[in-house]
């Protein structure tokens, strides 16, 4: 891989002008000219300018795993808090029990953990997510760990190398939610090592070389307990 | 109330700057941990923190907005900011700040993103020293960079006023309370829109025009500090 | 709101049942403490504190004002403390409700009623005019353990507070010309001198949960606290103030643990206190 720097832009900053590239995510155009609408990475891919963002809210896309939280349980539904700007719905249509009307919190209650996959996003952004799925399920055990939603593709790394590596080096079991959520199982020591590493990867996440850096010190410190 | 001090005496003012010379600003950006976005700004004596929460969605239900997010920006002045204690609480003079504040913010975050949604800005003032809603919003601006919300434009903030006589830029203390006019203004620094504008005093219609262009260029100059503080944080997370 | 997953809380109580808590520390000890004082010019005393993340300011407002009938030679003090919204994405805007209310007043009591302020030094006419001092504390970032930070800046605050004689002048001076002793005062004080203080007791603060007690409870230790004990204890090692809170209870030998390890802290803490004011 290339080692060129990572060029940072800002919302407002000139990128591009239409009539030589075309207007990718995280940038808008006005009179003819691309510019950036957030803080974000550049990328330019074929002729499209996106600007990847560095931090912000988790935007919901249909299909994306993401570790919930019940608010509420009502009489035929879940408020589910799933790290957005909104909280989504859990239909009992869409949880592989058998529930009678106003029987909700015989299944889930405030504070309950799922993991969930997002079923709609609407046009005005109400969030609808369902448990309806061999993975998906209400969670028992370990703890949750919060990370920026942006940083989550470098912690899952590429093709899941780095969450590999995590699971490999400290014998965790390890869901990372596309919303930032992060769910970590295993001996305390495990799971202390695996929060630390996340935390290095978030605070690097822009520099190159990270998933070699973090398959070193792992290594090292498993050396060091032997 | 007037005073028998001199303001503008052989081309400098009492505390030395020369007509368009701006106070000293200090940046410091993401200083809070809860915050998603979050702002540390001196300038001059002035020190404000803004910090950004948002987009979430808007309580109570009856204000939010089907369409697009609102933005709802809080200026407060600490009790212990100024040289008479204030008593904790909005008072009138704030509430008309986080009103225009919030009127300036809205114009340049791209609302329809997040609609039923409310971005939420606070901005304390913990020393007060002339220029303080000019001073919030900026910092308020940089805030809102930093909770990585969408924006056109990043706004900034300067003011320009009359002493003596003499128009220049950023009012200090004593120029403020003793001066013949005050013009804070907040533009869109990518297009020279203005997003906020207020003034009292007196201008002839000349004296307002040299008074607008001078805290327009104000305005550009902090525009740049604003984009160099984010950009030196964030590099350095990058290399 | 923010809710507290309910898997979070038994991670922690597995942890606290190995003697462990989830950042490491053992169950007395505090984390990293910083004090910075002299923040904020326009007030007579400021200081900014952090423990772990949690950042507070606490500043110091002086004015001259009537004392109470029934002390009429001596000074007052009145303490609050503002939760504001950008501490935490749960702290609304508002009139202070009933936690910062209750933190207002351990913190004022704290300093009050273990005389840390020698307001008999603050008379400039006997039932006329009287100095206060306004202790006015802006919690920043919330990360657990507001006690603790809030009172800790208000002393850092109080420590480097002059009285602002300069600033008031046209005041005493006013006093002065119906009032011999405001003159006496005047002439015995020309000039801001530091405002008078004893040695400080310094609160440590302790949450229980699932029979467990920890020191310095961070955000997510106070989110699943059933019970709280706040103990503040002076350089004698003595007892100055303490404050139950939350619906959970204490025994009577948790108690005694609690104040053998907040005299030990508050030992540790007031050395700090000293070193950041320049004792």
């Amino acid at each position: 891989m290339s080692q060129e720097k990572r060029t940072i832009v800002i919302p407002s900053q000139l990128l591009g002008d239409v009539k030589n590239n075309k207007a990718g995510s995280g940038t808008f155009v006005e009179n003819g000219k691309i510019y950036s609408e957030v803080l974000g990475v550049l990328n330019k891919n074929k002729d499209f300018i996106n600007v990847t963002p560095i931090k912000g809210r988790y935007d919901p896309t249909p299909n994306d795993f993401v570790i919930g939280i019940i608010q509420e349980a009502m009489q035929s539904a879940w408020l589910v808090d799933i790290n957005a700007a909104y909280p989504a719905l859990l239909h009992v249509n869409e949880v592989p029990w058998d529930v009678d009307f106003g029987e909700t919190e015989k299944y889930l209650n405030h504070g309950d953990v799922i993991m969930a996959k997002v079923l709609s996003v609407d046009q005005e952004k109400k969030l609808n997510v369902t448990l309806k799925d061999r993975n998906l399920y209400k969670v028992k055990g370990g703890n949750i760990v919060d990370v920026e939603p942006t940083k989550v593709p470098r912690i899952i790394g590429k093709k899941g190398s780095m969450i590999s590596l995590l699971k490999k080096y400290t014998n965790c079991r390890m869901f990372v939610g596309q919303n930032g959520r992060i769910w970590i199982d295993g001996e305390d020591e495990g799971v202390k090592k695996v929060i630390s590493t996340i935390e290095m990867i978030q605070e690097e996440s822009l520099s190159y070389g990270l998933t070699d850096k973090v398959e070193k010190l792992l290594k090292k410190d498993a050396k060091d307990v032997q | 109330m007037k005073s028998d001090i001199k303001l503008f005496e052989n081309g400098k003012r009492l505390d030395g700057r020369k007509p368009d010379e701006l106070r000293k600003i200090k940046i410091e950006v993401g200083v809070l941990h809860r915050a998603e976005g979050s702002c540390y700004l001196e300038w001059g004596e002035n020190k404000v923190l803004a910090a950004v929460y948002g987009p979430r969605e808007a309580v109570p239900r009856h204000t939010q907005n089907p369409l697009r997010a609102i933005v709802n920006a809080r200026y407060n002045m600490a009790a212990f900011s100024v040289d008479d204690r204030k008593r904790p609480g909005p008072d009138r003079r704030s509430r008309e700040i986080s009103k225009v504040t919030s009127e300036a913010l809205e114009n340049v975050i791209l609302l329809e993103k997040f609609p039923r949604a409310s971005i939420d800005v606070n901005i304390e003032v913990l020393n007060a020293e002339a220029g303080t809603r000019v001073a919030g919003i900026t910092a308020a601006a940089i805030a809102l960079v930093d909770a990585g919300i969408p924006m056109k434009d990043i706004p900034v903030g300067c003011a320009a006023g009359k002493i003596d006589g003499q128009v220049v830029l950023d009012l200090g203390k004593e120029e403020d309370n003793f001066g013949d006019a005050d013009l804070p203004i907040v533009i869109a620094p990518r297009t020279n829109e203005i997003l906020l504008l207020q003034m009292d005093g007196h201008f002839t219609p000349n004296e307002f025009d040299e008074a607008l262009n001078l805290a327009m260029k104000g305005c550009h100059d902090v525009s740049k500090m604003q984009k160099e503080a984010i950009m030196k944080k964030f590099e350095k997370e990058a290399n | 709101m923010t809710i507290t997953p309910s898997i979070k809380k038994d991670y922690l109580v597995n942890l606290a049942k190995n003697g462990k808590r989830a950042d490491g520390r053992k169950f007395d000890d505090f984390r990293n403490i910083e004090i910075e004082v002299g923040v904020v010019a326009k007030a007579e005393g400021s200081a900014r504190v952090k423990i772990g993340n949690t950042q507070v300011v606490a500043g110091i407002k002086m004015d001259i004002g009537e004392p109470y009938p029934d002390t009429p030679d001596e000074g007052v003090m009145s303490t609050a403390a503002e939760m504001i919204p950008m501490a935490s994405p749960d702290f609304e805007a508002g009139p202070p409700r009933e936690n910062a209310i209750e933190l207002s007043r351990v913190v004022d009591r704290g300093i009050r009623e273990s005389k840390v302020i020698e307001f008999d030094k603050l008379c400039i006419v006997p039932e006329e005019a009287i100095w206060i001092a306004f202790i006015d504390i802006h919690i920043l970032d919330y990360d657990g353990n507001l006690f603790d930070a809030a009172s800790l800046a208000a002393l850092a605050a109080l420590h480097t507070t002059k009285v602002p004689i300069e600033r008031m002048k046209p005041v005493i001076e006013k006093l002065a010309e119906k009032f011999p002793q405001a003159k006496e005062y005047l002439d015995n004080h020309p000039n801001d001198y530091p405002l008078p203080m004893q040695d400080p007791p310094v609160s440590c603060t302790s949450v229980k949960f699932n029979g467990v007690v920890v020191m310095d409870p961070s955000l997510d230790e106070e989110e699943i606290a059933e019970a709280r004990l706040t103990v503040a204890t002076d350089n004698k090692g003595d007892i100055r103030a303490m404050q139950k809170g939350l619906n959970g209870s204490f025994t009577v030998d948790e108690i005694k643990k609690v104040i053998k390890a907040s005299t030990d802290n508050g030992n540790k803490i007031r050395e700090q206190l000293y070193k950041s004011v320049g004792k």
